[in-house]
């Protein structure tokens, strides 16, 4: 007669063999995720799960907030009235001045045949919560795939660009920062046109301009725009400006840093710029004679982006 | 030793409600998604009461629900799928193999314990993601598991309270 232990003996598998269950199926979902992205569905339906959560989350700073603007004095509230005012009239003046210019460009255009720039859709959102992750520099704003939002979306605030739109969730979205270390955006400096690409430099906050030779012609001050080759981010958003050139003769590059125009760490509302940016196709690879340019450098996060659309 | 001379630590505890758990977990993580404005030194909540949790009941809080823990964490906070899934895990098991020792010691000799095991969790997660790309933060991610420890002592107490209520107290009785 065979004796088995009473069921309040029956602890189920062994620790070890549990450990390793565990431990292999997330080295799976590791790899899924890292090397093939195979796991957004899973990531879109847990997404739902913890929402409810992070909003709370939110709650108190959001509560604080309105509690301070309760209290804020009217004194305060005349000022800085008054400080947007004069901040508005200069700002029109400068926008009828662009509306021209917009329509005489687009007028110029329709004569060569190029084609017309469409006008952005912006969608306004508010940064919810820095991701909780020392590694990389993203935020998650409040507007998902509902409002409009897709993954690739350039994202501004009122003075540049802040990053791209990663991931679109279905009520959120995940947006990482020019300054992460993967992140990378074609340039142009305004004074003299020259073409370039910034990546972000990580923790210390700033770009870098990778790839520049040693007798680039870029001086300290020089702004730097958009240059809209890549067809993610529209031509002519400020993006930074140059902070630091280090030139050493025992590199052929030039070692560029750059200051992000964005308050990219700071600030709390932004908008998403998107919809109808005009991507072309990307040209095959054809041989020696195809020169490397900028515009054409990898992007990390471009299958990522590719994928929703 | 005479019962008088340290009621608390002699009293039986009553058994833990599933209840008490689930929301002692929940809270943690609502406390991982506040925005934090510089996260680095901020301890991991989540891994703080999981600890807890696998060393008091090892039998109803294991390597599942650290899993489980880890890939909200992952998808929450938009990092790689299965980084704190693989770390909790492994916490986990460490917990519950040292579950034993570590009751047999003090409040702050637990916390010794737990800081190792924190620590341990962090340098899984970080192995993670500098294996697949990522720039090392710097040491401040270090200070996490301190921090994360140094609350052990209060975690403790908080999370035992709802065992030590008594349902009818008899200054009579012998325990």
């Amino acid at each position: 007669m065979e004796h088995s232990p009473p069921p309040f003996f029956n602890r189920g598998p062994a620790p070890l063999v549990r450990l390793a269950f565990f431990a292999s199926l997330a080295l799976a979902l590791l790899v899924l995720d890292a090397r093939f992205r195979y796991t957004e569905g899973l990531r879109n339906v847990l997404v739902l799960a913890v929402y409810p959560l992070q909003t709370l989350a939110t709650l108190p700073a959001a509560l604080g907030e309105r509690i301070a603007g309760y209290f804020a004095s009217q004194s305060q509230l005349r000022e800085e009235n008054a400080d947007l005012r004069t901040k508005l009239l200069g700002t029109s003046q400068v926008a009828q001045r662009y509306e021209a210019a917009q329509a005489e460009t687009g007028q110029l255009r329709r004569l060569i045949g190029a084609a017309e720039r469409l006008p952005l859709k912006a969608t306004p959102a508010e940064i919810l919560y820095n991701g909780r992750d020392p590694y990389a520099r993203k935020v998650v704003i409040d507007k998902g795939r509902q409002n409009g939002v897709s993954a690739g979306s350039p994202v501004v605030d009122a003075n540049g660009v802040v990053g791209q739109v990663t991931r679109a969730h279905a009520l959120s979205s995940e947006v990482t920062l020019l300054t992460d270390k993967e992140q990378a955006i074609p340039v142009q400096v305004v004074r003299n046109g020259l073409r370039a690409v910034a990546f972000g430099a990580g923790s210390s906050g700033m770009l870098e301009l990778r790839f520049m030779a040693a007798n680039a012609e870029i001086q300290n001050g020089d702004k730097l725009v958009t240059s809209g080759i890549d067809g993610t981010y529209p031509p002519g958003l400020p993006v930074a400006t140059v902070a630091r050139i280090e030139r050493d003769a025992a590199y052929a590059f030039a070692r560029i840093v750059c200051q992000p125009a964005a308050g990219v760490e700071s600030g709390a509302y932004v908008l998403v710029l998107g919809g109808n940016s005009r991507r072309l196709a990307y040209p095959e690879e054809t041989g020696p004679e195809q020169e490397k340019r900028p515009g054409k450098i990898r992007k990390p996060r471009r299958k990522d982006a590719d994928a929703t659309q | 030793m005479q019962l008088s001379n340290s009621p608390s630590a002699q009293a039986i505890l009553l058994p833990v409600r599933a209840g008490t758990i689930l929301a002692s977990l929940a809270v943690a993580l609502l406390l991982n998604f506040l925005p934090w404005k510089n996260v680095a030194p901020v301890p991991d909540f989540v891994a703080l009461v999981l600890t807890f949790w696998c060393v008091r009941q090892p039998r109803l809080v294991g390597l599942g629900a650290g899993w489980l823990l880890g890939l909200l964490t992952d998808v929450g906070n938009g990092v790689l799928l299965g980084q704190h899934a693989l770390a909790y895990s492994l916490l986990a098991f460490a917990a519950i193999t040292l579950s034993r020792r570590i009751l047999w010691f003090s409040l702050w000799g637990q916390a010794l314990h737990v800081a190792a095991l924190l620590a341990f969790a962090q340098g899984v997660s970080a192995l993670v993601r500098l294996a697949a790309g990522a720039e090392f933060p710097g040491w401040a991610i270090a200070l996490g598991p301190l921090f994360g420890a140094a609350l052990w002592p209060v975690v403790s107490v908080l999370l035992l309270l709802r065992q030590r209520m008594p349902t009818d107290v008899d200054e009579t009785r012998a325990i």
